[in-house]
Order: C-alpha cells, then sequence, then structure tokens
C-alpha cells in the first residue's frame, strides 16, 4: 500500500543484497579483528536506537526525548539480573520494562498538545537519574553496581539479532495498515481521529514498541561497561545522537536513519579518543546546522538531486 | 519545632528565588519569542562557571561579575535568537513545526554550549567561599551568600516586573507575548522584541547561575537538572505568565525545601510527579491563558 | 425516527458563547440543512456532533444512545462521518490510500489491505476521483480534495455525514455535480446533516432546514418556510 515504487526485479535485487549482507555480518566474527567486532556492535546499536526513535518520532512528528532514559532503564536492567538469569532473558526483560515504562509515559503524555510529550521526555531521564541515586544510596548503600561481563562475539551476534528485529517491525510496521495509520497521524491527526484512528492508542502502542528494542540494546550493551551507575546509565548522549543521526539521515524512509546512525557512529569512533569533548561539539554543530539547513536530511538531499536529475515527481493532476 | 519549620520556610524560599529567576528568564523565552529553550540551563552554567572563573583566577568579586555575566549572556542570547530562531521561524510552516524546530536546534545549542565548556573548563566539580558567614534568623542558621542569592533574585524579578508593566518596552513585550501578530501591526518592531527578550531570558539565567556559584559548588553539567526544573516552574506557573513564573518559582522551591527536610534527594523526584499531576489535570497552569 | 438528535447543546469559549442552548434533530433518510450569517457557530456544533470539542452543558443522541462525551474515532465508528470546512485530506499520501484508511479503521470489522483497496477504489469510483487514485492528496485541486474527503468520510460506513461546507469555492457546475453526489448519497440510504451558504443548493437538496444565529436557533422549518421567514430575512439582510 506504500509508496515503494520498485519493480519486481529492483525488489528482488534488493533482496539478495540483504541477503547477502546479512550472511556476512553474521559470519564476521570468525575472520575479523576483534576491534571490527567491537566497532560493528557499536554501529548496530546506533542503528537500533535510531531507527526505533524513528519508527515513532518519524511519523507523528512528536520528538521523543526518552531514548536515553529507556536505554539506562535496559542498562540498570542488565546490572541488576545480569548474574542470576540467562542473558537472552535478561535482554527479553529490559526491553519489556523499557516497553513498560513507554506504556507508562507515553499513556499519561501522549493525549497532551505535542510539545508537553517532549518536554516530559527531556525531563525523564534526570527524574530516573535522581530516582536511582535516591534508591542506591537508600537501600543499597552504595553507588552503582558492577555488570555481568559477556564476551564480543556474544554481544555482536544478539545486538546483530536485535538489529535485525528493529528493522524488520520497522519495515512491518510501515507497510501495514497501521503504519499508514501512524502516518495519517502526523499528518493531519483531527482527520485520522475522524476516521476510527484511536490516536491515542497507535501512538502509545508504537511508542512502546520503539522503547522495547532501545532497552534490549541497552541491556545487551551494558555487558561492555563492567560498572555502571545512575551517571553513566543515563546520559543525555544517547538521546541526542540518535536525533543526530535520524535528522541528518533523514527521519522519513527506512535507510535515512541507517545511513545517519552509520555516518555518525564512524565518526564518534575515530574521534572519541583523540577529541572527547570535540566530538559532541561537533556532532552539536551538526544538529544545528542540520535543523536550520536541511529540512529533510541527507535521504531528502539525495531524493531531491535525483528528483532534478530525472526531471522532476510525480506528475500533477 | 518552630525553628525546623522556620528553616524549611526560609530555605524554601531562598530556593523559590533561584527558582523563580531562571523560570522567568524560560518564560520569557517560551512564553513570547515561542522559544523552548532547553539549552538554558546551559546559560545558567556559564553565568556560574564564568563567576567561578573571575573570582578563583583574578579576585573579582561574584556580585560584580552580574554587572559583567548579565549583559554579555544578553548580548549572546539576542544574537543566537538573530542568527537562528528567527531563520527557524522563516523557514518553519506552523507555528507546532517552529515550535518543534526550534526546540531541536536548542537541543543542538545545548551540547555545543556544554561541550565547550568542557573543553574549557573540564568535568570537575568546583566551588568557592564568598560571604559564607553565617546569619542568625530567628535561631536558624542560613550563610550569607544565600540570603544574598535570595535578595538579588527577589530584586531582579520585582525589577523586572516594574519594567514588564511600566515601561513602554515592557508593555511592547507583554503585547507581543499575548499576540505576535496584532502587535506587529501596531508598531511593535517584532523581531526586535523577540531578540530582546530571548537575550532577557539569557541574561536572567546567567545571573542566576552567578548566584548559585554563590551558595552551591558547580561544574559544567549542572544545566540540565536546572531546564528541567525551570520547565516545570514555567507549566507550573501557565505558560506565557511571567508573574505566574515567579510564584510558581517559590512554591516550588518551598515544596522542595519540604521534602528534602523528610527525604533528601527525591526533590526532583517530587517536582516531576506535581509536573506530570498538573499536566493531566490543569496543563494552563496557575495563571495560565 | 430522529437518528441524531441534541438537547441543549451549548459551548463556550472562555466568555465567548459559540453555540447556545440548540435543541435539534435530523431523522433517518432526511437531508437537513443548516445556515447561518458567519460566526453562527454552525462548525462548532459540528465539532460538537463529531466529538472535536464537548458540549458544556448538553447532550447529544445517536440512533437513540447518549454519545456526549465519547471520543471522535468511537463516534465514527458508531455510523457517524465528517467532512471539514477546512479540508483535512492526507496530503503526502495517495488519493486511494485516504480513503483505504477510512476502510481500515472507521468500521469495527477488519478487512485485509485488498479489500480495503478494492472498497476505497470503488467509493473513489462513486464520487469520480478513479482518475486520481496513485496521485499525492496534496496535488489535487481544492474541488477534487473535497471530493476525497466525501469519499474518505463514506468509507467509514456511516449512517449519518456531516457535511461543512463542501460547496465553498466551487463553480456552478461543480455546485450541480456537489448537489447531485449529496443525492446519490442519500439515495444509499445515508442521512445527511450539511452546512451550506450557497442558498441555491440548500433550497433545492434539502427537505429541511435549520437556522443559526449567535449560536442560537432562530428558526427551523422546509425550505419554503425559511426562505420566507421574516426572522431569517431580517438576519440575513441585517448583515
Amino acid at each position: 500500500m506504500n509508496k515503494l515504487t520498485l519493480t519486481s526485479k529492483n525488489f528482488l535485487i534488493l533482496r539478495i543484497i540483504l541477503l547477502v549482507g546479512l550472511i556476512i555480518l553474521v559470519t564476521l566474527p570468525f575472520y575479523a579483528a576483534i576491534y571490527t567486532t567491537i566497532f560493528l556492535s557499536t554501529i548496530f546499536m546506533y542503528i537500533v536506537l535510531t531507527s526505533s526513535w524513528a519508527m515513532f518520532s518519524g511519523p507523528t512528528a512528536q520528538i521523543s526525548l526518552a531514548t536515553a532514559a529507556f536505554f539506562g532503564v535496559g542498562i540498570y536492567i542488565a546490572a541488576t539480573l545480569g548474574t542470576i538469569m540467562p542473558l537472552l532473558v535478561v535482554v527479553l526483560i529490559g526491553g519489556l520494562v523499557s516497553a513498560a515504562l513507554a506504556l507508562f509515559v507515553g499513556g499519561l503524555t501522549l493525549r497532551l498538545k505535542g510539545i508537553y510529550f517532549t518536554i516530559f521526555t527531556f525531563g525523564l531521564l534526570e527524574l530516573m537519574k535522581n530516582l536511582l541515586l535516591w534508591f542506591e544510596i537508600k537501600f543499597t548503600g552504595t553507588r552503582g553496581r558492577f555488570v555481568v561481563v559477556v564476551d564480543y562475539n556474544t554481544v555482536y551476534f544478539i545486538m546483530l539479532a536485535i538489529l535485525v528485529l528493529t528493522l524488520l517491525t520497522a519495515y512491518l510496521i510501515r507497510q501495514s495498515k497501521y503504519g499508514l495509520a501512524l502516518q495519517s497521524i502526523g499528518e493531519q491527526e483531527e482527520a485520522a481521529e475522524h476516521i476510527g484512528i484511536n490516536v491515542t492508542l497507535v501512538k502509545v502502542f508504537t511508542f512502546a514498541i520503539s522503547a522495547f528494542f532501545i532497552g534490549a540494546a541497552g541491556t545487551i550493551m551494558a555487558t561492555r561497561w563492567t560498572y555502571v551507575d545512575p551517571y553513566i546509565a543515563f546520559n543525555m548522549n544517547f538521546s541526542f545522537t540518535p536525533v543526530l543521526m535520524a535528522i541528518f539521515g533523514g527521519i522519513g524512509p527506512l535507510f535515512g536513519p541507517v545511513l545517519g546512525a552509520i555516518i555518525f557512529a564512524y565518526l564518534e569512533e575515530i574521534l572519541i579518543t583523540q577529541f572527547p569533548y570535540y566530538y559532541m561539539l561537533l556532532f552539536g554543530i551538526i544538529l544545528l546546522v542540520s535543523v536550520l539547513y536541511l529540512p529533510n536530511g541527507l535521504v531528502g538531499l539525495i531524493k531531491k538531486w535525483r528528483a532534478r536529475a530525472t526531471g522532476g515527481e510525480h506528475g500533477n493532476s | 519545632m518552630i525553628v525546623t519549620i522556620l528553616d524549611v520556610v526560609i530555605a524554601g524560599l531562598l530556593l523559590g528565588g533561584l527558582y523563580a529567576l531562571i523560570a522567568m528568564g524560560l518564560s520569557l523565552q517560551y512564553g513570547v519569542a515561542r522559544v523552548l529553550n532547553i539549552s538554558h540551563g546551559e546559560f545558567i552554567m556559564l553565568g556560574a562557571l564564568t563567576t567561578w572563573m573571575l573570582y578563583t583566577a583574578f579576585g573579582i568579586n561574584p556580585l560584580l561579575c552580574l554587572v559583567v555575566c548579565g549583559p554579555l549572556a544578553f548580548i549572546l542570547g539576542f544574537i543566537l535568537h538573530r542568527t537562528i530562531y528567527k531563520r527557524l521561524s522563516v523557514i518553519s510552516a506552523t507555528p507546532g513545526i517552529f515550535e518543534g524546530n526550534s526546540m531541536l536546534a536548542s537541543f543542538g545549542l545545548l551540547f555545543i554550549i556544554q561541550n565547550l565548556a568542557l573543553i574549557a573548563w573540564g568535568s570537575k566539580i568546583k566551588g568557592y567561599s564568598y560571604l559564607a558567614v553565617p546569619v542568625d534568623l530567628g535561631g536558624a542558621l542560613f550563610g550569607a551568600n544565600r540570603l544574598v542569592t535570595l535578595g538579588f533574585a527577589v530584586l531582579i524579578g520585582v525589577a523586572f516586573y516594574i519594567f514588564l508593566t511600566q515601561t513602554r518596552l515592557g508593555k511592547a513585550i507583554r503585547a507581543a507575548a499575548q499576540d505576535p501578530s496584532t502587535a506587529g501591526l501596531l508598531g511593535v518592531n517584532i523581531n526586535l522584541v523577540l531578540a530582546l527578550c530571548f537575550g532577557l531570558g539569557a541574561a536572567m539565567a546567567a545571573c542566576a547561575g552567578m548566584l548559585i556559584s554563590m551558595s552551591y559548588p558547580v561544574n559544567t553539567v549542572m544545566g540540565m537538572e536546572y531546564t528541567v526544573i525551570a520547565i516545570i516552574v514555567v507549566v507550573l506557573g501557565g505558560l506565557g505568565s511571567i508573574p505566574g513564573s515567579f510564584i510558581g518559582g517559590f512554591i516550588l522551591g518551598l515544596i522542595g525545601s519540604i521534602v528534602t527536610y523528610f527525604e533528601p534527594g527525591l526533590a526532583l523526584v517530587a517536582y516531576y510527579i506535581i509536573f506530570t499531576i498538573l499536566l493531566l489535570l490543569k496543563p494552563t497552569g496557575l495563571m495560565g491563558k | 425516527m430522529a437518528i441524531l438528535e441534541g438537547e441543549g447543546v451549548t459551548k463556550y469559549f472562555g466568555g465567548l458563547v459559540a453555540v447556545s442552548d440548540v435543541d435539534f434533530h435530523v431523522d433517518q433518510g432526511e437531508i437537513v440543512g443548516l445556515i447561518g450569517p458567519n460566526g453562527a457557530g454552525k462548525t462548532t456544533l459540528f465539532g460538537l456532533i463529531s466529538a472535536a470539542l464537548v458540549p458544556k452543558p448538553g447532550l447529544i443522541r445517536f440512533k437513540g444512545e447518549n454519545i456526549t462525551g465519547l471520543k471522535p474515532h468511537q463516534i465514527c465508528r458508531k455510523g457517524l462521518a465528517r467532512t471539514f470546512q477546512s479540508v483535512k485530506i492526507f496530503p503526502n499520501m495517495p488519493v486511494i490510500s485516504n480513503v483505504a484508511l477510512g476502510v481500515h479503521f472507521g468500521t469495527p470489522e477488519r478487512v485485509t489491505s485488498a479489500q480495503a483497496v478494492e472498497e476505497a477504489a470503488r467509493l473513489l469510483e462513486f464520487v469520480g476521483l478513479s482518475a486520481m487514485a496513485a496521485i499525492p492528496a496534496k496535488d489535487l485541486t481544492l474541488v477534487n480534495q473535497k471530493l476525497l474527503e466525501v469519499a474518505r468520510a463514506l468509507a467509514t460506513k456511516p449512517e449519518v455525514l456531516l457535511l461543512d461546507e463542501i460547496m465553498a469555492g466551487l463553480n456552478s457546475t461543480e455546485i450541480a455535480q456537489a448537489m447531485e453526489l449529496v443525492s446519490k448519497i442519500r439515495a444509499q440510504g445515508i442521512t445527511i446533516f450539511m452546512i451550506e451558504h450557497v442558498m441555491k443548493a440548500i433550497m433545492s437538496v434539502c427537505d429541511r432546514i435549520m437556522v443559526l444565529h449567535h449560536g442560537k436557533k432562530i428558526a427551523e422549518g422546509t425550505p419554503q418556510e425559511i426562505a420566507t421567514s421574516e426572522t431569517v430575512i431580517k438576519v440575513y439582510l441585517g448583515e
């Protein structure tokens, strides 16, 4: 039902490329350097965060700044349950608890006028940080906790699995009537409500689904940190970078977030050791410039160039 | 018993004065210029750290810094509005889109300012001692620095209130807050007023930062928590109402002091619960339109 | 039997009264017109019926059931659809998707994508937009966008259709076509309640007309009665 105007031949080629790509990625740890495996895990994580963020905030145009909060919840689930339950179960729980938080927050605030939701998600991070700090001081007596250690390859495979699930879910949603409903909500919410779409329910559900993947990603990535405390776990950078990646890459289509995530994850990797604050500064500048001059992100820009090159888009009525 | 209550109440007023100041600044930016400036806290941080630096490096009296930091922050805010937010208002198709875009731009600004500060000053907590002499108020002891903070906060707030209600420029600002397009028709140079308000908001944030640095330790990542508090106060007082932000600040400060007395560390959680209840029951706040 | 009725419907915006103590009823199978000078509260009344707004005080009943306080999507599913004075189509979606959405979500039945598209195509043909099925809705002319809104509303299988000034901005040929469409819709068994400024159209197509002025109902009757009513003439000429 959507606008993918791919011919069946194009579609087949795309599927073959994806399959080949997937095979390469799955077998990678067996022949690549450890550094590559670790690096790719980080890129997968960013793609998951960005795609999940775009899954909700893209079509509805309601900007969520809660990504870091869900990510942090996932991290803390790993820290508390990582040593007492099998890893996959913990990852699942991390996703589910984050989704539950999203249901709660979304249920409360998604019925409100747009900007209130964003404000609420912005403050959510500080709230969680404070709450956990207080909890730790009062009940556990220590600050922070140690996380179970997991080997690099396992992290890689689980992260890859989460990535595939996230992108698949994003794709299926877009192709389904719910994806269409989401888009209609973003374009003309009042009309959507009047043709029978339970706008709040659709929003809350999509928000929760996106939070599930963010939380799961947090849980598995936490194992690389060995020690976490509320400051490490609840870090605004994780709300910021997905927004940057999606806006720069292009929020709408599936590839935008992926492209943006790869570009900036790579940039971060190169810059983080040499210039820890400078790279975040650069990212801040890029976000600002993107908002000012790049309304549809990189993908939008590419689309515009292609349209200009082929002489315009669909004919008018 | 009475001493304890007095203790809590005065501590609440001290906190409230600060909250009122930072909220009024944000209220100007959001209520008039319609910019949800989530980098507001970073201006507070800049004021705080600049004061710290000037005091510890050059021995400059923090109160004197007000005279320096305030106008500097104003100019910075003014320029930022003219360059960033004005352009956004031009390219944004609807007010809703402008709100979203300006919030995103502020988000970027947050990271730019914070990381510039991190590069300049590092991430360690800093503090200094100024006017830390205890003053006895009815049996409860308070640092003179904190009383000065309250005094200044109230002073700035009242001065600002007078400015808004008694001067022509102040009235133009209020007109612009009510209805930007009509105000424009009535001869108000709306772009100038918006940039002025943004600058004033930034100046108030910097002043608040300077006052905070007198009584509390500061660091380069302190901004965000204050931004959240400012937002809560603005919503509590009523979006677009500057007197509302003033009163709301004191209310929240008192609540914070009471909560801290019973359970230290849960103040922000309490604020957030109030925030949530407000949003659900009366999003227009106490005095909002 | 009144399929849609309201009792004492009132709405204040701040201190301003938009709709004041209006009683109304629409019987099954009727075409009822709602007229009145600008600002009379007509669109507000529609908003109150479709639950975009909540009457305070006042009561609205649909098929005998009190629907005051329900949400718009619930009211739609019960069988009441509307179009909007300022056209609210989904601009970046193809025309057929606009309508298919209505099919998917407008009724409690579940349909497959294929069925929805099929039904949407049928509706597009009903309103005469088949040729535009794949075009993004924002690229349509105004009159076609209005037709699209009608098709989308029809997709939700309404028993009552609220039309808000669908003829505004249309030329005389288009108005005639619109009138024909309205008759066609009624022939399908759908009751119609329509706001209109184009007097000629309202007079010829409606069974009954209601007149609002400053939020109050000042007259009600057949087109004949309304055309000759002194109160109504005064209200319009006095403007």
